[in-house]
């Protein structure tokens, strides 16, 4: 079977490490999941918890030295990435895996105009002419929105603001209708209302091309009304998996919660503290044994500290990476969900 | 999306807004306004000088002046006067500058090319490659660039002209003192790139870590096309600058070499040589001597200026003081 229950990308156990002078750095240890066509994924977790080295990872662009692909398979359309040529890898960047980045103010070229930033993609891999690509940069503009694109095709990236910059990266990303499509934090960088709008736009794109979209974030309330379902990274491990609404409702691990508990809320009593998880990420060169987590977790036992938690199977589609999972997700259904 | 009233913004280029800051610098609009004069005087001063008056740079009158005295000082006729035979000194002054700017301007796209390709290759791959590729630079450096170019000089001056600058010197008509001047380019040119590929390496090594070019491989773009269409044209600025200040520097190292009568040698004259032939009689025909020597002091100002100006203007953020 090549498309497994319409699987367009699977990972399986990704490994990326950093060398570095204080030593091997995990940055992504043993991550898999998969990516069905038309789906979206929700990648979530702090900085530093491996979700932006994944999906370089995945289109191979980490920086070699000192990163290095350890282990693992990236089946993608039935062939393994990590396996193929770096020219055949090239052909798939940017024609079937796209991305977009995460500032827009530095992911431009500053030289070039939006209609060669484009271009270039359409013409290197469909074969377009210079007129041609010229119009379909047009068309690409149209598409996400951006006024009078006749004209502003020729401007250069500093003559636009934020948001526009970022309409512009999806314009590039999705100009030769990729396969998937990696969003990477796509509106950290942009206030509130900029970021509502991107976000409305490539659920609109995404619903209008079929493209099946992995959606990296550190804010739980983009994702919530974005994606199929949700990975939760920590330390470079995936700590839950489920689909987005069970996640929300009836989390199973305590970091997911922690998570959830600190989103700020409408309801929330003035001058009242909002929750934080206590501590800092730990340095991913010097892991403990244990749980990686178990520092700063309210759940933390002896067994914690000693031995890797498991990863538990709660149901079909839910996983949570803890020791006392089923009591978490147990907790979780007594509470009636956190949201 | 809500429709704004707005006119349509057209684009300014970041060379629109480099050539505004330029205009607004006094003594680099002078220089740069020299500079041309003094370009479209050498690409037509002779030929206008011979359709007026009749004198060319080689033309030796055989009716002036006595057996003994050839050389009047500056007249009507002649405004810088003419030399031991009889020669116009303008028309040399103009015809030798053909040769110094050519010199100037050949040498540094040699430099351009050989600097740019190096450091930009150097600088982006990075790791060992890099390394190796700066110690040589380093050695280069080492070793006094007059020495070799006199070595180069020297020893493929004469009849054993490499094959590439026979080519070279076939395509412009021939000439033995042609091979010399085309070998002055090249040697010129080779010891001159060194600054250049460490200029523009390590404005790759800081550009390379750019969103944009991880953004440009991440869309499939090949190596050749990131370094080219990227990361390059990025570059221009400073080597822009950097090479308007080279130009000067190479023509000062050619008036160097063909006043100790090594690069540039007769019938051909440049502001070096011309300067050379004048000093034998500086004490009782000066203006031999003055006029090559201030037309020469003149360009190199004004393309200092010049290069000043264009650093300023390309490269806000590191203005001086």
């Amino acid at each position: 079977m090549e498309n497994r229950n319409g699987s367009i990308l699977s990972v399986k156990d990704l490994k990326t490490y950093f060398q570095t002078e204080d030593g091997v750095v995990k940055a992504v240890d043993g991550i898999s999941f998969e990516l069905k066509k038309g789906e979206t994924l929700g990648i979530v977790g702090e900085s530093g918890s491996g979700k932006s080295v994944t999906n370089l990872s995945i289109i191979r662009l980490i920086p070699t030295p000192p990163g290095k692909i350890v282990s693992g398979e990236v089946v993608f359309d039935g062939r393994d990435i990590l396996k193929q040529t770096p020219e055949e890898v090239r052909k798939i960047r940017g024609r079937r895996i796209a991305m977009i980045f995460q500032d827009p103010m530095t992911s431009l070229n500053p030289f070039l105009k939006i209609s060669r930033q484009i271009g270039e993609i359409t013409e290197l891999h469909l074969g377009h002419t210079r007129q041609q690509s010229h119009e379909h940069a047009i068309k690409m503009l149209t598409l996400v929105g951006i006024p009078d694109p006749e004209s502003r095709v020729d401007n250069y990236p500093h003559e636009f603001s934020g948001g526009m910059r970022q309409r512009v990266m999806i314009a590039m990303a999705l100009s030769c209708e990729p396969e998937v499509l990696i969003a990477d934090e796509p509106t950290t960088a942009l206030d509130v209302t900029i970021q509502a709008q991107i976000l409305e736009l490539i659920k609109k794109l995404r619903e209008e091309t079929g493209t099946s979209v992995i959606l990296i974030t550190h804010d739980l309330g983009v994702v919530a009304g974005m994606t199929d379902k949700i990975i939760v990274m920590y330390a470079g491990k995936v700590f839950e998996q489920a689909p987005t609404g069970e996640l929300f409702a009836t989390p199973a691990n305590p970091y997911t919660k922690g998570l959830l508990k600190s989103v700020p809320d409408p309801a929330h009593e003035a001058g009242e503290p909002l929750y934080q998880i206590p501590g800092l990420p730990p340095d991913l060169a010097h892991l403990p044994p244990g749980c990686p987590f178990e520092p700063r977790c309210n759940y933390a036992q002896e067994i914690c500290r000693e031995q890797f938690p498991p990863f538990v199977q709660i149901n079909e589609n839910h996983h949570s990476l803890c020791h006392f999972a089923e009591q978490v997700y147990a907790e979780s259904q007594a509470e009636g969900g956190v949201k | 999306m809500e429709q704004e009233n707005v006119s349509p913004v057209k684009g300014t280029s970041l060379w629109k807004d480099a050539w505004r800051r330029l205009l607004k610098n006094k003594l680099s609009v002078f220089g740069m306004i020299v500079v041309i004069l003094i370009v479209l005087a050498v690409i037509v001063g002779p030929a206008i000088i011979q359709a007026t008056t009749g004198f060319t740079p080689d033309y030796i009158p055989s009716d002036k002046g006595s057996e003994f005295v050839k050389s009047f000082p500056p007249s009507l006729q002649h405004p810088m006067g003419t030399d031991d035979t009889g020669r116009d000194i303008l028309a040399r002054v103009l015809q030798g500058g053909r040769i110094s700017l050519m010199v100037g301007v050949i040498s540094t796209l040699v430099s351009l090319i050989i600097g740019v390709s190096y450091g930009a290759v150097s600088g982006y791959f990075g790791g060992r490659i890099d390394n190796f590729m700066m110690r040589v630079v380093d050695i280069l450096y080492a070793i006094p660039y007059i020495l070799i170019v006199i070595v180069l000089l020297s020893v493929f001056g004469g009849g054993n002209t490499p094959g590439f600058i026979k080519f070279f010197v076939n395509l412009f008509g021939g000439g033995a003192g042609l091979g010399q001047i085309f070998l002055l380019f090249f040697a010129l040119g080779l010891v001159s790139w060194l600054t250049m590929a460490r200029v523009v390496r390590g404005q790759v090594l800081s550009l390379k870590n750019q969103e944009f070019v991880l953004a440009a491989k991440a869309t499939g773009v090949r190596t050749f096309g990131i370094i080219f269409r990227h990361i390059i044209p990025n570059v221009l600025g400073p080597v822009i600058v950097y090479a308007t200040l080279t130009i000067p520097q190479v023509m000062l190292s050619e008036a160097f070499l063909s006043f100790l009568g090594l690069g540039v040698q007769a019938p051909y004259a440049s502001w070096g040589s011309l300067a050379a032939d004048g000093i034998k009689n500086i004490a009782i025909y000066p203006w031999q001597l003055i006029f090559p020597g201030v037309t020469m002091a003149l360009t190199l100002f004004s393309l200092n200026f010049l290069g000043d100006g264009l650093r300023d203007a390309l490269d806000p953020q590191q203005r001086k003081f």
